[in-house]
């Protein structure tokens, strides 16, 4: 394709064409810090195309394609490339990888002992593990925790943070402006922007992490807790990964041992500092 | 050197892995993806000189499709349980068929629906057992049913509402308005069985369909896949029956195939070397659109060539259908857009 780059992130190395320079130079900002290997073959493909050559100028519109398509996707707009970049690098994730297991969930890790947070959109998992990824824990990702089916390890998938709506203002007064990517307003998730982990979570993205603690986080309402048993969990997790099925009996045996091992519980709170003190609170439970 | 290029010589063994560089394996995953052949170049290639990354992708992919053909094996297990007891015999077609006989090129192949063959006066019959065990009708358009039901070789797609898993029941395998009429009670009463009991077709009436389904069904969409199904079933049945090519030709002869199957057989031979007998080995000038059709991706896995896929696009209903019926369901189907 006419403009091209590489990005690895975690486990995955991606190979990202594009009809239109912009998406691929905003990767590229976004990404520069991360470990370039170039002797390394792509694992997956996305492309950013114009359906029709004349739309690549005429009220240019991005297609997202690559190995994996989701028929009927709307296109985005070009002030949009990077979203629909990110779109299309977590489409072939979901539906391509099958190394290990994956789990629409984010996750910290602190000591090599991870906390992964599973929740629906909205639920404020991404952000929560942003503003725990900016203190004293290291942020393995905001969109996808990878178990590793042998050893039952926690992988880090550390892309760019997609910050939305409130949690960009949020962000925004407690970390550097470099390390921000463009806002992109009224995209069709709201208002978006991504932020670039620190270079600690960069730098650590394969290391792995034993799972100790699994929350199910819910943002609004009041402070609760509420400890879930190893059933509800399993079932909430399989709904969360994108690959439980096709992995078969191996997915079957990794989830059973997540849950088995690892405490669950669902979490309200009313806002992110209450998030975070519930976080803290259940892992220094946990580690007693 | 296009990725699609490289791709066909990796599995014709004209190319060899340990020379390929980083640039071309993207090329080639990605192309092998598209067409759903990564599982199969992983088994190609097992055991081959490769970058580690690559190695590891590949193993990923053997396991998986391991995974996948298990599911796949478990749904015809399904469909039997559904009409075993009401004594509605089918047979297996394609992907499931070659996995159930263990057949070479079921390594690492990728399956789709479960495509089984009953008789014609079964049909009803094993709808209704489907409908009974759990599968529920797809297609909700009148137009689409009514034309499934009048004119195609298969019902409309049934999908388990449990497992979400489709079968296609055929009753023979190609449409009832195409130009050839295959013997479909020659291929269920010639059948043959697995060891784990399932009825598969016999190994030349395989071919002929996998040759019918490439080249007389279709606008050679995921032809290289099939391609390699037919490379793969005639070079091992000639190896166990030295009568196979001769026999392959009489019974292509017998459900009006010939020139579907002769073309795979050259086909095969130029794109994956297969080696051919006396009477098969000829030159042939159309196969030159057939090749380039067959190879039309470029190295990020896109079709290339518009006006040869359009061209077949339009051959493919040029086959399945007379002009004044192609014409009537066009307008239909151009209406409802």
């Amino acid at each position: 394709m006419r403009h091209s780059t590489r990005i690895s992130v975690g486990p995955v190395r991606f190979r990202v064409g594009s009809d239109w320079r912009e998406p691929v130079a905003a990767l590229e900002r976004l990404y520069a810090s991360y470990p370039q290997d170039d002797a390394r073959p792509a694992d997956a493909t996305v492309r950013l195309f114009a359906a029709r050559p004349w739309r690549r100028w005429l009220r240019p519109s991005v297609h997202i394609g690559g190995d994996f398509v989701v028929p009927d996707a709307l296109p985005l707009p070009l002030a949009m490339g990077l979203l629909a970049a990110e779109m299309g690098m977590n489409l072939q994730v979901a539906l391509g990888w099958r190394r290990h297991m994956l789990l629409h969930a984010s996750a910290v890790a602190r000591d090599g002992r991870a906390v992964i947070m599973s929740g629906e959109s909205g639920s404020g998992k991404s952000t929560l593990a942003a503003l725990l990824g900016e203190g004293d824990w290291r942020l393995m990702g905001d969109e996808f925790t990878l178990i590793e089916p042998a050893s039952g390890d926690a992988l880090a998938f550390p892309r760019a943070v997609s910050l939305k709506n409130e949690a960009i203002a949020e962000m925004a007064g407690r970390v550097d402006a470099a390390r921000l990517g463009p806002l992109l307003a009224g995209t069709p998730k709201g208002d978006i922007r991504h932020l670039i982990p620190r270079p600690e979570a960069v730098a650590a993205m394969h290391e792995p992490a034993r799972p100790a603690l699994l929350l199910f986080p819910r943002f609004g309402g009041e402070v609760a807790i509420e400890p879930m048993g190893e059933g509800e969990a399993f079932v909430r997790l399989t709904e969360a990964s994108t690959n439980y099925i096709a992995l078969g009996e191996p997915g079957f045996a990794a989830l059973t041992r997540l849950v088995r091992e690892t405490p669950a519980f669902g979490i309200s709170y009313p806002d992110s500092a209450a998030g975070m003190a519930l976080v803290e609170q259940l892992w220094a439970e946990a580690a007693q | 050197m296009s990725a699609a290029q490289t791709l066909v010589d990796l599995f014709a063994g004209r190319r060899d892995a340990a020379t390929l560089a980083t640039g071309e394996w993207e090329g080639v995953t990605g192309v092998a993806r598209t067409e759903a052949m990564l599982a199969t170049l992983s088994h190609q290639l097992e055991g081959a000189d490769l970058p580690p990354p690559v190695a590891a992708l590949f193993a990923d992919q053997r396991v998986a499709a391991k995974v996948a053909q298990d599911q796949a094996l478990w749904e015809a297990e399904m469909a039997r349980r559904a009409l075993a007891p009401e004594g509605i015999e089918f047979v297996l077609l394609k992907g499931t068929a070659y996995a159930a006989a263990g057949l070479s090129c079921s390594s690492g192949r990728q399956i789709g629906d479960l495509d089984i063959l009953v008789l014609a006066s079964d049909i009803r019959r094993a709808e209704n057992e489907l409908l009974e065990a759990g599968w529920e009708w797809v297609k909700s358009d009148p137009y689409d049913d009514h034309y499934y039901r009048e004119h195609m070789h298969e019902l409309p797609p049934l999908i388990h509402k449990a497992r979400d898993r489709m079968i296609d029941v055929h009753h023979t395998i190609l449409p009832k308005t195409h130009r050839i009429t295959p013997d479909a009670l020659a291929l269920v009463s010639d059948a043959a069985t697995t060891a784990s009991g399932f009825a598969i077709l016999n190994p030349e009436d395989m071919a002929c369909h996998c040759a019918a389904h490439m080249l007389a069904d279709g606008d050679l969409q995921g032809g290289l896949r099939n391609l390699w199904d037919f490379n793969c079933l005639t070079r091992d049945f000639a190896a166990a029956d030295a009568g196979f090519w001769s026999k392959l030709d009489a019974r292509a002869g017998l459900h009006g195939l010939r020139a579907a199957v002769h073309r795979a057989a050259r086909l095969a031979r130029d794109l994956y070397g297969a080696e051919l007998q006396a009477g098969w080995d000829r030159r042939d000038a159309g196969d030159f659109w057939y090749r380039h059709r067959l190879l039309a991706r470029d190295d990020w896995g896109r079709s290339t060539n518009f006006v040869l896929q359009q061209a077949f696009y339009i051959r493919s209903h040029w086959l399945r259908m007379p002009p004044r019926m192609l014409a009537g369901h066009l307008w239909t189907k151009w209406r409802k857009r």
